[in-house]
């Protein structure tokens, strides 16, 4: 995937246009795990969303398998989780799940099978017959998940999807994304908030800084692969946060700097 | 059961007070019966008028029934044409909002003389008039106000139009449909009554109210306008009915 001298301004041309991302190049290779990390309101969304086809950029160009972003979409390379589950709330959880597939014009055989899958996947299955409002915000954010992964897109993009669990949950999550990913060899960009998440997840992270939005560094994690508890413990896995950590810390001190020379 | 045995108690009880404070205000001041009769006398007077008055109840539940499928029917075409096509919504919604706001029943002598007093058509357009404007401006907004993010994810699935329509926009604009369809129920009824009073068939229950209310008898006007008010009831209950079957996964 290649993204190539990305410009997003949102808004007029005025002064409350809002230049929400600004030449951002990043190539990434097939079944890579990227995350995007940064301070809120630095662009992380809005990349994805540029990526996904769910909006056009300003300017620059952006590529998926040699296709631009557009024929991508229409070939049904994305699964997307966003922040909320966005379930619809008429539907059962497995419904749900099935959506993607039933778009796809799956069998209903061959839906309800993967539907129960993933739903197992999720630790889920007994809730199927459920309607969303019954399930809490973390329950719904993995029926989500689970519908993402139906489909076995070529790339999932997922923004911040584990934002709404507990941290035992979201470690099972990470492992389970992790295992789908080796086995899917599917390309993934992940956004998060959590430094030790994106460590300990990604191949390479994306630190972006805000206002406006740039990617400031990126940091190579060469942890042995297969990621499992052992990793946690890792001395390299905590050289890796401390150096995302700085990275992020100097793009604050730049910030400051720069507000405090302009005010 | 007896969940739904205490949340009826207290609209029973307030019932009952109601009836009993009628029945003892009228005879303890000895209210004249044709200024206001007493429950019990119109309970008995009922029954005593209880032909007439079923075949007037069924041609007028007739006419509100036919108006209110045709007009909800209307509503929801027109509805799904404005949706689709952005230029029609902005044209017509305005002046959607603005008939909605009037009295539209003030209408009922002229519709009254289109179709002919004696066609029962006469009384279903009034109906199905007053029915469409609530319908269609609720089913617009039930098929326009979508989540966002729910319209990305079918945008992400390549979804195509019909199957936004089928899979989001109509399953969301139920329960906009169904408090339109609650209104509706009672401006039904209103409508078939109201129209029948300027002229028509004798057999309906607005010339039933209005000639007895004519000769004073006011016992056998209340008894009719009693079974109109039920009727109303009845109405907006069977709507509840299918709103509950339509949409299961509401609590
Ligand atoms: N549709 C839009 N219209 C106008 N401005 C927008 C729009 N979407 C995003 N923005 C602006 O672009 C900037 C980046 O937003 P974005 O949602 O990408 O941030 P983010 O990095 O995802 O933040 P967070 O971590 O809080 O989710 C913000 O300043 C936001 O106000
Ligand atoms: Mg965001």
């Amino acid at each position: 995937m290649q993204l190539t001298d990305i410009n997003k301004t949102f808004g007029g041309r005025g002064a409350d246009a809002v230049h929400a991302l600004k030449d951002i190049n990043l190539s990434i290779k097939s079944n890579e795990f990227i995350s995007l990390i940064g301070p809120s309101g630095c662009g992380k969304s809005t990349l994805l969303r540029l990526v996904g086809d769910l909006i056009t950029p300003s300017a620059g160009d952006v590529r998926v398998n040699g296709k631009p972003a557009h024929e991508a979409r229409l070939k049904r390379e994305y699964g997307m989780v966003f922040q909320q589950a966005t379930l619809m709330e008429w539907r059962t959880i497995r419904q749900n799940v099935e959506l993607p597939l039933e778009v796809m014009a799956w069998s209903a055989d061959k839906r309800q099978a993967r539907a129960r899958q993933m739903l197992d996947l999720v630790h889920l299955a007994e809730f199927e017959r459920h309607y969303p409002w019954q399930l809490s915000g973390g329950m719904q954010q993995r029926v989500a998940i689970a519908r993402a992964l139906a489909f076995e897109p070529a790339l999932l993009l997922m923004d911040e999807p584990f934002g709404a669990l507990d941290e035992m949950t979201r470690e099972r999550m990470q492992l389970e994304v992790l295992r789908i990913w080796s086995q899917t060899h599917t390309t993934v960009i992940f956004v998060t908030h959590s430094i030790p998440e994106a460590v300990f997840l990604s191949t390479r992270v994306v630190v972006m800084s805000a206002r406006p939005g740039r990617i400031s560094a990126i940091v190579d994690v060469d942890l042995p692969q297969p990621r499992n508890f052992e990793t946690r413990e890792d001395p390299r896995f905590f050289e890796k946060i401390t150096e995302v950590r700085e990275a992020l810390r100097r793009d604050e001190a730049r910030g400051a700097a720069l507000r405090a020379a302009t005010s | 059961m007896n969940q739904r045995l205490e949340r009826w108690l207290p609209a029973l009880a307030v019932f009952i007070i109601v009836l009993v404070a009628w029945e003892g205000l009228v005879g303890a001041f000895h209210i004249q019966r044709f200024l206001l009769p007493a429950p019990s006398l119109i309970w008995t007077t009922f029954w005593r008028v209880l032909p007439d008055l079923a075949l007037a109840t069924g041609y007028t539940a007739g006419n509100a029934i036919g108006g209110l499928v045709l007009g909800a029917a209307l509503g929801v075409l027109v509805a799904l044409a404005t949706a689709r096509w952005t230029v029609i919504n902005e044209g017509l919604m305005p002046f959607a909002v603005a008939v909605n706001a009037m009295p539209i029943i003030a209408l009922a002598p002229i519709l009254n003389q289109w179709f002919g007093l004696q066609n029962p058509f006469s009384k279903i357009s009034v109906v199905a008039l007053l029915v469409f404007f609530p319908v269609m401006i609720n089913m617009v907004r039930g098929l326009t106000q979508v989540s966002p993010a729910a319209l990305e994810l079918f945008r992400s699935y390549a979804a195509n139009e019909f199957i936004v329509l089928g899979q989001l926009r109509l399953p969301n604009s139920l329960p906009f449909l169904f408090s339109a369809l609650k209104v509706g129920a009672s401006l039904s009824v209103i409508a078939a009554v109201v129209s029948e009073y300027f002229g028509g068939t004798q057999r309906a229950l607005g010339q039933f109210i209005s000639q007895r209310a004519g000769l004073f008898n006011f016992p056998e006007a209340w008894a009719g306008i009693v079974v109109a008010c039920l009727l109303g009831l009845g109405l907006y209950g069977i709507v509840v009915a299918v709103e509950r079957a339509a949409m299961p996964w509401r609590r």
